[in-house]
């Protein structure tokens, strides 16, 4: 062991990553089973793996909560949780800056523009449209409000490939600003039932979860989780700066290209199923960084076990807390995750270009 | 070989290189001087295609405009003026990012190797941010050293482009870093460096280019361009160039004005 870690140069953490993407998937898995067997009623997770392994049937009240109530909103929660963060990691990677999150800059907004424009207007759109479209509008809304804005957020902070944190922070305020602005208008125009609607996803929830939601705007996330692991030669490189990356050989363009689509799309659907939930997207890479170091190759997975670990916690806590009532989970995590992030603003005090 | 046609560089609307056309030959170090906003680090941005230029520049025969991110990246590494590094990567993780896209990606053993060749072996596990700047520009300079490690490969010669090597370096990693660009050119690699000491160039190149507002005023070896002349035009201050008696080593010596 001694002299295998001898062997080994020192300085390279991949072992650590390695270790650590093992420790959340067992994590996760833990979170996950303990999500379908905690709620009002109790479906102990003895029961559950016994009629896993027995394949005996369970009762049909028991059935039907897990199969209609417990396992959209637990996968919903996964895939939620994995796309804040990997979003996260991806879009801290392309500003090279670890307090890039969607959340913050305005991609968000923008997506939840997105969306309220779709749940507002989608009733104005021809029939075949939305016929055609189902519960995939929202999501999809919600991706091309997400897509633009990092667009513009990436043209506007980013001039001859260095990308200026201070005008990426400024310029997000006012795209969150703008979102905000466009998105009052429509509350103000909407009906009492898109109102409902509105409120619940506002918040930040993953109460109102079921089957058609998981179907529309899981593949979504689903593609973009999967793109992200390609990104990561492209975002170690460009840790360098542009100029560098493309000297060691990277298609700076497309990876930007991929970047920012993936962000989107991860944002995009994430914040079309369960509203606004902040910080998972930079209270994660941040945590995962300080362990086990930047490289993306590990990050970006990492990120995403963790984050879905971490937002089915936030679930637990939420439908505990105040039962029979559930808390909207984007409370939950503001509340553990704004500290966090004033934290990492104390440490790099000064470094910060502001 | 490096040949550069009638290179044009303009920034907004002021024109900035004026139809430069130059040559570099493998197995030699190139040098570029001249005064301070001259335009050599422009020339050498637009040698690597870091500036939007007109004009053509063909790398081995081939022009550059042509080539993929990673075919070029396979026949010259490129090392900045500044470099930027965001994240905490360790000294050994930045210097792997140099075989990103390498033929050799997996020569993970090339990484203490080229640490060792800037002095900087032990520093492996040292997070980048916390070096002091001269350490890191030697790290930087390991990144790209482990990029094109092997000068020739299949009788093709590979490249190294330095923008300005040892601005942040003592005098001992100055020497250092002249005998690393040295050694590859005896191997049979390109270097193409922008250095501001006279005497640091006489020492390490072959061939040199004088600019003088963004036009090139001279190439050739050291004694043809750097005379007497030549350089108080260039620099507008007067400066004696000499031979120092044991190998006779050049050197530029400035006079100051009021000096005996």
């Amino acid at each position: 062991m001694v002299a295998l870690d001898a062997v080994r140069l020192s300085g390279d953490r991949d072992a650590q990553a390695r270790n650590a993407m093992l420790a959340l998937s067992v994590a996760l898995l833990l979170t996950a089973g303990l999500s379908l067997s905690h709620g009002a009623s109790e479906v102990s997770l003895g029961s559950l793996l016994h009629v896993l392994v027995s394949g005996q049937a369970m009762a049909d009240q028991d059935r039907l909560i897990l199969w209609e109530i417990r396992l959209p909103r637990m996968l919903t929660g996964v895939l939620v949780g994995a796309s804040l963060a990997v979003a996260g990691a991806v879009m801290q990677g392309l500003f090279r800056n670890p307090l890039a999150d969607p959340g913050l800059v305005g991609v968000g907004a923008g997506a939840g523009l997105g969306a309220v424009l779709a749940i507002v207007l989608g009733g104005l759109a021809p029939v075949w449209i939305t016929q055609a479209m189902g519960y995939h509008l929202v999501p999809l809304a919600a991706f091309f409000g997400g897509w633009v804005s990092t667009l513009l957020l990436y043209r506007v902070a980013t001039r001859s490939g260095r990308t200026s944190v201070a005008t990426m922070l400024l310029a997000g305020i006012a795209l969150g600003a703008l979102a905000g602005a466009a998105t009052g208008v429509l509350v103000y125009i909407a009906d009492d039932r898109q109102l409902r609607d509105l409120t619940f996803w506002g918040l930040g929830s993953l109460g109102g979860a079921s089957w058609p939601k998981v179907l529309a705007a899981g593949p979504v996330m689903a593609l973009a989780l999967l793109a992200a692991p390609f990104l990561a030669r492209g975002l170690n490189g460009l840790a360098l700066g542009e100029a560098a990356a493309h000297h060691i050989g990277l298609p700076v363009q497309r990876v930007k290209a991929v970047a920012i689509l993936t962000v989107a799309a991860a944002t995009g659907a994430a914040v079309a199923v369960s509203g606004g939930i902040g910080f998972i997207g930079i209270v994660v890479p941040h945590l995962l960084r300080l362990a086990t170091g930047p490289d993306h190759r590990f990050l970006l997975v990492n990120a995403g076990l963790a984050g879905a670990t971490l937002l089915l916690l936030a679930d637990l806590i939420a439908r505990s807390i105040i039962t029979p009532a559930e808390l909207p989970i984007g409370i939950v995590t503001a509340t553990l995750g704004a500290p966090v992030f004033l934290w990492i603003l104390l440490r790099r005090r000064g470094l910060v270009d502001l | 070989m490096l040949s550069a046609k009638d290179i044009r560089v303009s920034l907004g609307k002021t024109p900035v290189l004026h139809g430069i056309s130059a040559e570099a030959l493998p197995g030699e170090v190139t040098v570029i001087v001249g005064p301070n906003g001259s335009g050599k680090t422009t020339l050498l941005r637009a040698l690597t295609g870091d500036v939007p230029f007109a004009g053509q520049v063909q790398l081995n025969g081939k022009d550059c405009a042509r080539l993929r991110p990673w075919e070029l990246a396979a026949v010259r590494g490129v090392l900045p003026q500044a470099s930027v590094m965001a994240f905490p990567f360790t000294v050994a993780e930045v210097v792997r990012l140099g075989l990103t896209a390498a033929a050799h990606a997996g020569r993970a053993d090339l990484v203490p190797r080229a640490l060792a060749a800037v002095d900087m072996e032990g520093f492996s596990a040292r997070l980048y941010q916390e070096l002091s700047g001269g350490q890191q520009a030697r790290v930087q300079l390991a990144r790209v050293l482990v990029q094109v490690w092997e000068p020739v490969v299949d009788g093709v010669p590979r490249w190294l482009f330095l923008d300005e090597p040892v601005a942040s370096l003592d005098i001992a990693h100055q020497l250092g870093v002249v005998q690393l660009m040295r050694a590859f050119a005896r191997r049979g690699g390109g270097v193409v460096a922008v250095l501001h000491d006279l005497n640091l160039t006489a020492m390490v190149a072959d061939r040199v280019w004088l600019m003088d507002q963004g036009r090139l005023t001279g190439q050739g070896r050291v004694a043809e361009v750097l005379t007497d002349a030549a350089l108080e035009r260039a620099y507008g201050c007067p400066l004696r160039v000499g031979r120092l008696p044991p190998q006779g080593g050049w050197f530029a010596l400035p006079q100051a004005a009021g000096a005996a």
